[in-house]
């Protein structure tokens, strides 16, 4: 019966989207149209061929991994694509013929810019949120995934938004709002697929058998309930045609300036952080097989960190439209944070006391606690350049853009490497990784291009900033913009070669975890019994 | 008194030390005697069940 009616919504939704693509005003627009039609078009046809199949039984007596392998299959595709785009556009920046001519108005920097940023967070790191998040939480909980099938919606609906997205900011459709680009329609659907998602996970916390809630569980839920506040407020417009993809923010001026920014920010803080802080939480005690060093200070810092972080915004805004005393109270917040970062930061690091002689025998943990690090390094250099005199010197200039990346790249990136290769063993029921020594090159790889990309940073985005702000003796500014510009030329190209590192690392990863499925031996005892669930799933 | 300067002055004055307390309340909720035990037990789960979960007829026995 369910499967008629999900025949009767798809074939509606793909004649409706033959109608939008038939009026659309913009190119961008018709575009979406046809994804959708043929993705709900897809889906109709396969919804036909499995009725009268006969339903499966009840699977409440195992996990549901099936979406969790999906989800690591997802994040590594796309960490490679966006590291990918991210490094182009590195030595597009370094080699402006590299936006090339015949391409001009596609994949120029300023197209390809938003599809490298959100092919890393959202792509990346959202898949890696999703997909961790739905493992830790049924192991966390004893529970299998609420919702039945909605999970594989959630993940199959992200991955349309991605598609959406990326083709969107190629095709030019883009509300300017950095981080949050996708127009109106991509928007609704996001917020559909992620309501999903927060019922999938609090469902299954709410039938948890154990008693507590774990710390990781609290961290993944702040993150899920934040993102779907900050995006629905962020994303408030009005379209301008029902057909078109363009449209109008509801919020103007300062006032807007401020509710991106309050988004912006809380994205760093509850999607890179809250959520990333939730695989800490869980993969770090796993992989170091013992418990997390204080329970009591991982609440502490929970409460803290999403007390605080969600007033940081304002210091994006320094030296603005934005009255002094905003300013001021984000300046304030993000020195506060300070406390609940570097407890968070000491509480990983702890969790392997008793267990240092581990960082020289595995390489995973040595990835996660670099990770650690970076967090650490990261969340002490964003306060200081929240404060009001450093923001002067720092703001507009790449310093900015080198401490996103040692974030990202650093704290993001390795704890996130660091769960695929704990993952890929277990999901696909191996006794180990194919080799540890190619972990090991990764982790350097990465490593070494991280510290070439920041230092860089620093030294380019220090030199332009002084350079912006020096006046000869008569008060006259000494240098043009096209001066710092050629003064910035060989660290963009170290900046680049980092890049290359990083996604050499990567690219050594997803072999690695081919591998593991393919060559890996089996894990012996109860071999045909999950041969027999996966062929179920 | 309009809505802007209301709301500025409760989030300074009421709102901000209703969040407080709040924070404070968690701390203090955190060290209350006999917590170590219940959060040695909570900072074991991720080492329970990592094969299967609890069925329903198990948990009521």
């Amino acid at each position: 019966m369910m499967n008629y009616i999900k025949m009767i919504v798809l074939g509606l939704i793909t004649l409706l989207a033959m109608i939008a693509a038939n009026y659309a005003r913009d190119l961008a627009y018709m575009v979406h149209a046809i994804i959708v039609m043929l993705v709900a078009g897809g889906m109709f046809l396969w919804t036909v061929r499995q009725t009268g199949d006969e339903p499966a039984g009840s699977m409440e007596h195992e996990y549901m991994d099936g979406v969790v392998r999906y989800g690591v299959i997802a994040t590594t595709f796309w960490g490679i694509v966006g590291f990918l785009v991210g490094t182009f556009i590195a030595f597009q920046l370094a080699f402006p013929s590299w936006n090339f001519d015949w391409a001009e108005g596609y994949a120029n920097f300023g197209r390809l810019r938003p599809l490298h940023t959100s092919a890393v967070i959202f792509a990346f790191g959202g898949n890696a949120l999703i997909a961790t998040s739905f493992y830790v939480v049924q192991r966390t909980s004893a529970a299998r995934l609420w919702g039945g099938n909605m999970a594989w919606f959630v993940f199959w609906g992200y991955q349309l938004f991605i598609v959406l997205a990326a083709t969107g900011y190629l095709l030019g459709s883009t509300q300017s709002k950095e981080y949050a680009e996708p127009e109106w329609h991509v928007d609704l659907w996001l917020t559909v697929v992620w309501l999903a998602y927060l019922a999938v996970f609090l469902g299954t916390i709410i039938k948890r058998k154990e008693k507590h809630i774990y710390v990781a569980n609290w961290f993944y839920l702040s993150f899920i309930i934040t993102v779907a506040m900050l995006h629905v407020v962020n994303n408030l417009s009005i379209p301008v045609s029902l057909f078109g993809s363009k449209s109008v923010q509801v919020f103007s001026g300062v006032q807007d300036a401020m509710v991106q920014w309050w988004y912006g920010h809380n994205a760093v803080g509850f999607f890179l952080t809250a959520g990333f802080l939730g695989m800490m939480y869980y993969f770090v005690p796993k992989q170091a097989e013992r418990p997390v060093f204080s329970y009591k200070l991982s609440i502490i810092h929970f409460w803290a960190l999403i007390f605080l972080y969600i007033w940081a915004g304002p210091h994006h805004l320094h030296y603005t439209a934005l009255p002094d005393w905003a300013s001021t109270l984000g300046m304030v917040f993000s020195i506060v944070l300070w406390m609940p970062s570097w407890g968070g930061m000491i509480n990983g690091l702890m969790t392997l006391s008793g267990a240092w002689d581990k960082l020289r025998t595995d390489p995973v943990i040595r990835m996660m606690v670099i990770s650690i690090g970076f967090y650490g390094m990261s969340t002490f250099e964003g306060p200081m350049m929240s404060i009001r005199a450093v923001n002067s010197l720092s703001h507009y200039t790449d310093w900015t853009i080198g401490h996103v990346h040692s974030g990202a790249l650093g704290w993001n990136g390795m704890i996130t490497f660091g769960a695929l290769y704990f993952l890929t063993p277990k999901l696909w029921n191996r006794t180990r990784l194919y080799s540890l020594s190619l972990v090991s090159w990764h982790f350097w790889l990465a490593t070494i291009g991280i510290v070439l990309y920041a230092s860089s940073m620093w030294v380019t985005g220090i030199m332009e900033g002084l350079m912006w702000r020096e006046v000869d003796a008569n008060g006259f500014l000494v240098n043009s913009f096209a001066d710092t510009v050629a003064a910035k030329f060989p660290m963009y190209v170290v900046r680049g070669l980092g890049g290359v590192m990083y996604l050499a690392g990567a690219l050594i990863m997803a072999y690695n975890l081919w591998m593991t499925v393919k060559r890996s031996p089996a894990v012996e005892s109860d071999t045909a019994e999950t041969h027999a669930a996966v062929a179920a799933e | 008194m309009e809505t802007y300067s209301f709301l500025r002055e409760f989030a300074d004055s009421w709102m901000l030390l209703f969040l407080f307390t709040f924070f404070l309340g968690i701390v203090f909720w955190v060290f209350r005697p006999g917590s170590k035990k219940t959060y040695t037990e909570t900072a074991d789960i991720p080492f329970r069940h990592d094969d299967k979960p609890i069925l329903d007829e198990e948990a009521r026995k």
